[in-house]
C-alpha cells in the first residue's frame, strides 16, 4: 500500500449518504487534486463513525480532527487550510472537540465516545469496508488462520464457551454451546448462516457492521463452519439495505480471490464458501425457523420447535444461526483470548453491545458500550440529554418485543438480566428515547399495529389475539376506552405469551404490558378522563381561543385548512369544535399565544 | 405497459427467463428469481408468476403465496414516483405520522394506493436506516430528512 501523510475517512454509511457524503468525496478528490496533494492526502469511505447526527462527518487524520455536519461548501475550505496549511478548522468540529487551551481533543476524549469500548465496530470508521487489504492490516483473517494452523475445530467451540459471549439478536443465548450443539448433531451436510435481517424498526447496528466491516462477519463465518464442520454459509440480509449488500458481496469477492474463502482455505485443507440472500420485507424471518423457511424460498413462516436448528435446520441440515454483532465479536475473541472478553462486562453478560439510539436524544447514532453501563451514561454522557429541555420519560429497548423503562429505572445496569428483571429486553440493540410529548398509550398502539402487521398468520392466538388487543387500544386513545379495558389487554396478553407459537406472538404483548406496569396513570387518564396527558392523542384534544389575548388578527382563520375558524376582523375569534380536525396549525401560527391545546 | 411474453414485453421475459436458467439448479432459486422478476417488470403481475412457476416448475399458487407473504413484493404497477415515509419508531415518536397525513392531504390519495394520474404511489414503510435524520422519507431512491409537515408541498412540487 502507498503511503500518505493524511487521511480523510468520510462517512459512507446509510444515515451519512442520505445527507450527502458521496458528493462531498469528489468534492474532497477534486480539491485535493487541484491543490496537488493527491499522493500525500487520501480519501477514504468508511463505514458508520456512530455519531450520525452530526451527519455528514469527516474525520482527518493523523490529528484526528472529527469534522461535523460538513456541507459542500466546507470542503476548500478544509483542503485549503487544514490539508495544504496544516491549520484545523476549529469552526467546524464538533461542538466539544476544542478544549480550553485551544488544542484539540483526541477523539476518545469527545464526550460521545468517552464511555464508548469499541470491539464490535472496532474498524467502523477507521478501514475502508471495500479493501480487504486495509483489514488485513488490522489483524483481519489472523485469527481464521491461527485456528486453522493452530487449533482443533473443539479448541475454537471451547474458547468462544469460556467467552461467555452470548447471542446478540435477542434472546442471548450463549454462542458457544449452540456451536457445541450443532457440532455434536448427526449430519453429512451443515450449514452456518448469519441473521442479518433487523427488523427493530429504528435500529441499524448490524447494518453498520456490514457496511463498515463486512470481513469481520465473513472471518467469523469461517471459523465457525471449522467449528461445526460446514462447509456452506448464507448470509440473510434486508433487501432495504442496498449499501451493505453492496459491500458484502466485493468482500465476499476479494476474500474468494484471496484464496480466504472457497475450495482449500490457506492449504489446510479446509473448504468453506458465502452466499448472500435477500429478505422480502417481512419482520417474521429474523425468527431463526422462518428465516431458513425463507432462504429455502418459501413464505417465511416460523416452524415448531424442537426440532432446534442445531439438529434440523436448514434444508432439515444441521445449523448455526448467529446474528451480525454475534459475530462481529469472534475474531477479537480468538485472537485476544476468552479471559480479554470475559474481563468486559458483568458476571452473565460479558463483553460490550451496540446500541442504535434514537428518537428524542441530542447524539442519535451507534453507540458500543462495555455491558453493565447505566441508562442514564447512556442517555446523559453519551447521548447528550433530552433536546429543547424537555424531560425524559422513557427508553424503549427491544422494539416490538420489549418494552419501555421509565425514569425511576435510568440506574438499571445493561446487561441481559437486569433488563429482563425490569420488565424490557436487551434485543438486537435498538433503543429509543422518548420526551414528556410521547403518550405511552399511542406508543404501545404503534407496537400492536406493527405486530399485527407483521404476524405471519399461522397460529390463532397471534393472528387474532394481537389483532383484540390492537382494537381495544385504538379505542382508548380515540377516547372510547371503557371500563374493563385494562384488565382485557391483561387477560390477551396473557393468553397469547402462552399460546403462540413463535417469539413474534410470544413477546408481543410486552409494550403492553410494560406500559401498563409502569404508565398506567396514562392508561386510566384516557378511559377514564377523557385525557391524554402527553397531548399527544387528537381525537381527545382541544384547541381553544382566549379570547382576552385575541387580537382578531385573523390569521388563524386563513390558515386553518377546513374552514373551522371564524370572527369578525378586529373582534375575537372562535374554533367551530365540530369542524377542527386538531392539526395544530392555527397555535402554531397564532402571534399572540392566544391558542391553547388541551 | 402490455404484459405479453410475445409481445412488447419479450425481451423482459427473455431476460427473466434468462435468469431462471442461470438460477435452476440453485437451491431455494425461487425467492431471487421473484427478486429479480420484480427488478426487471417493477412489479408482478399474474403473467410474471405464471412464468416463474412454468421456469422452475412450481405451481403457481406456490409464486403467488410467496408474493403475497412478503411486503417487498408489488402486484399492481406502481407509480412514476414512489412515495416512502419512514413509520419506524425513532421516526414515530418525532412526528411522521403528521408527514404522511400531510402527503396524503397534499395528493389527494390513500396511504398504499397510487394517485389516478399515475405519477405518485404513497407508502408507509419500515426503518430507512437513517434514524439519525428522523422523520425521513424516501421518493424514488432521494432521501430526504428533518422533515416538518411545511416542507412537503415544496418537496412534491419538484415531483409534479
Ligand atoms: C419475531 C422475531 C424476530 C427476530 N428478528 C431478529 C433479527 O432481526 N435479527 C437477529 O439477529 N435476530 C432476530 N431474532 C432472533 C433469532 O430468532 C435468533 O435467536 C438469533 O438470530 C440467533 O442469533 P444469536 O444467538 O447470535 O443472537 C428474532 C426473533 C424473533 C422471534
Ligand atoms: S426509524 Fe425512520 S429511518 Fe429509522
Amino acid at each position: 500500500m502507498d503511503l500518505y501523510r493524511s487521511h480523510v475517512m468520510v462517512c459512507g454509511g446509510t444515515g451519512c449518504t442520505s445527507s450527502g457524503s458521496v458528493e462531498l468525496i469528489r468534492l474532497f478528490e477534486e480539491g485535493i487534486g487541484q491543490a496537488g496533494l493527491e499522493k500525500e492526502v487520501r480519501v477514504v469511505r468508511t463505514g458508520c463513525f456512530g455519531l450520525c447526527e452530526m451527519g455528514p462527518i469527516v474525520i482527518v487524520y493523523p490529528e484526528g480532527a472529527f469534522y461535523a455536519r460538513i456541507t459542500p461548501e466546507n470542503v476548500d475550505e478544509i483542503v485549503q487550510e487544514h490539508l495544504l496549511k496544516g491549520r484545523i478548522v476549529k469552526r467546524l468540529l464538533v461542538s466539544d472537540a476544542v478544549k480550553e487551551d485551544d488544542t484539540i481533543k483526541s477523539l476518545d476524549e469527545v464526550d460521545f465516545y468517552k464511555k464508548q469500548k469499541r470491539v464490535a465496530l472496532r474498524n467502523c470508521g477507521v478501514v475502508d469496508p471495500e479493501r480487504i487489504d486495509e483489514y488485513i492490516a488490522f489483524d483481519g483473517y489472523k485469527a481464521l488462520a491461527k485456528a486453522l494452523t493452530e487449533m482443533q475445530p473443539q479448541e475454537v467451540i471451547d474458547v468462544v464457551k469460556a467467552s461467555g459471549l452470548r447471542g446478540r439478536g435477542g434472546a442471548g443465548f450463549p454462542t458457544g454451546t449452540k456451536w457445541q450443539f450443532t457440532r455434536n448433531a448427526v449430519g453429512d451436510k451443515k450449514y452456518v448462516c448469519c441473521n442479518a435481517d433487523e427488523g427493530d424498526p429504528g435500529a441499524f447496528m448490524d447494518r453498520s457492521v456490514l457496511e463498515g466491516d463486512p470481513h469481520a462477519v465473513i472471518e467469523a463465518m469461517a471459523l465457525a463452519a471449522y467449528a461445526i464442520g460446514a462447509d456452506q454459509g448464507y448470509i440473510y440480509v434486508r433487501a432495504e439495505y442496498p449499501i451493505a449488500v453492496k459491500r458484502l458481496q466485493i468482500a465476499i469477492g476479494q476474500a474468494r480471490e484471496y484464496g480466504l474463502l472457497g475450495k482449500n482455505i490457506l492449504d489446510t485443507g479446509f473448504d468453506f464458501d458465502l452466499d448472500i440472500r435477500l429478505g422480502a420485507g417481512a419482520f417474521v424471518c429474523g425468527e431463526e425457523t422462518a428465516l431458513m423457511n425463507s432462504i429455502e424460498g418459501k413464505r417465511g413462516e416460523p416452524r415448531p420447535r424442537p426440532p432446534f436448528p442445531a439438529n434440523k435446520g436448514l434444508f432439515g441440515k444441521p445449523t448455526v444461526l448467529n446474528n451480525v454483532e454475534t459475530y462481529a465479536n469472534i475474531a477479537q475473541i480468538i485472537l485476544n483470548g476468552a479471559d480479554w472478553f470475559a474481563s468486559m462486562g458483568t458476571e452473565k453478560s460479558k463483553g460490550t453491545k451496540v446500541f442504535a439510539l434514537g428518537g428524542k436524544i441530542n447524539n442519535t447514532g451507534l453507540v458500543e458500550i462495555p455491558m453493565g453501563t447505566t441508562l442514564r451514561e447512556i442517555i446523559y454522557d453519551i447521548g447528550g440529554g433530552i433536546p429543547g429541555g424537555k424531560a425524559f420519560k422513557a427508553a424503549q429497548t427491544g422494539g416490538p418485543s420489549g418494552g419501555c423503562i421509565p425514569v425511576s429505572c435510568l440506574d438499571v445496569s445493561i446487561d441481559y438480566d437486569s433488563l429482563i428483571e425490569i420488565g424490557s429486553m436487551m434485543g438486537s440493540g435498538g433503543m429509543i428515547v422518548m420526551d414528556e410529548d410521547n403518550c405511552m398509550v399511542d406508543i404501545a398502539r404503534f407496537f400492536l399495529d406493527f405486530t399485527v402487521d407483521e404476524s405471519c398468520g399461522k397460529c390463532p392466538p397471534c393472528r387474532i389475539g394481537t389483532r383484540r388487543m390492537l382494537e381495544i387500544l385504538e379505542r382508548i386513545v380515540e377516547g372510547k376506552g371503557e371500563e374493563g379495558d385494562i384488565e382485557k389487554l391483561e387477560t390477551l396478553a396473557k393468553n397469547i405469551k402462552a399460546a403462540a407459537l413463535c417469539g413474534l406472538g410470544q413477546t408481543a404483548p410486552n409494550p403492553v404490558l410494560s406500559t401498563l406496569q409502569y404508565f398506567r396513570d396514562e392508561y386510566e387518564a384516557h378511559i377514564y378522563e377523557k385525557r391524554c396527558p402527553a397531548g399527544h392523542c387528537k381525537s381527545l384534544l382541544q384547541y381553544t381561543i382566549d379570547e382576552e389575548k385575541c387580537t382578531g388578527c385573523s390569521l388563524c382563520s386563513r390558515i386553518c385548512p377546513v374552514g373551522a375558524i371564524s370572527g369578525e376582523v378586529r373582534k375575537s375569534f372562535t374554533i367551530d369544535q365540530s369542524k377542527c380536525i386538531k392539526c395544530g396549525a392555527c397555535m402554531e401560527k397564532c402571534r399572540f399565544a392566544a391558542i391553547s391545546r388541551k | 405497459m402490455s404484459i405479453d411474453r410475445n409481445g412488447k414485453g419479450k425481451a423482459k421475459f427473455d431476460q427473466l427467463q434468462a435468469f431462471i436458467e442461470e438460477m435452476r439448479l440453485e437451491p431455494g432459486a425461487l425467492m431471487p428469481v421473484m427478486q429479480k422478476a420484480q427488478e426487471i417488470f417493477g412489479y408482478l403481475p399474474e403473467e410474471v408468476q405464471r412464468f416463474v412457476a412454468e421456469g422452475l416448475g412450481v405451481t403457481l399458487s406456490e409464486v403467488y403465496g410467496v408474493a403475497t407473504f412478503y411486503s417487498q413484493f408489488v402486484l399492481e404497477e406502481q407509480g412514476e414516483h414512489v412515495i416512502g415515509v419512514c413509520m419506524g419508531t425513532a421516526c414515530y415518536v418525532k412526528g411522521s405520522q403528521a408527514i404522511l397525513d400531510r402527503l396524503a392531504g397534499e395528493l389527494k390519495v390513500e396511504v398504499g394506493k397510487t394517485t389516478p394520474d399515475g405519477k405518485f404511489t404513497l407508502n408507509a414503510t419500515r426503518c430507512l436506516g437513517c434514524c439519525g435524520l428522523a422523520p425521513v422519507m424516501m421518493i424514488g431512491d432521494e432521501v430526504f430528512g428533518r422533515l416538518t409537515p411545511d416542507d412537503i408541498p415544496g418537496i412534491v412540487a419538484k415531483f409534479r
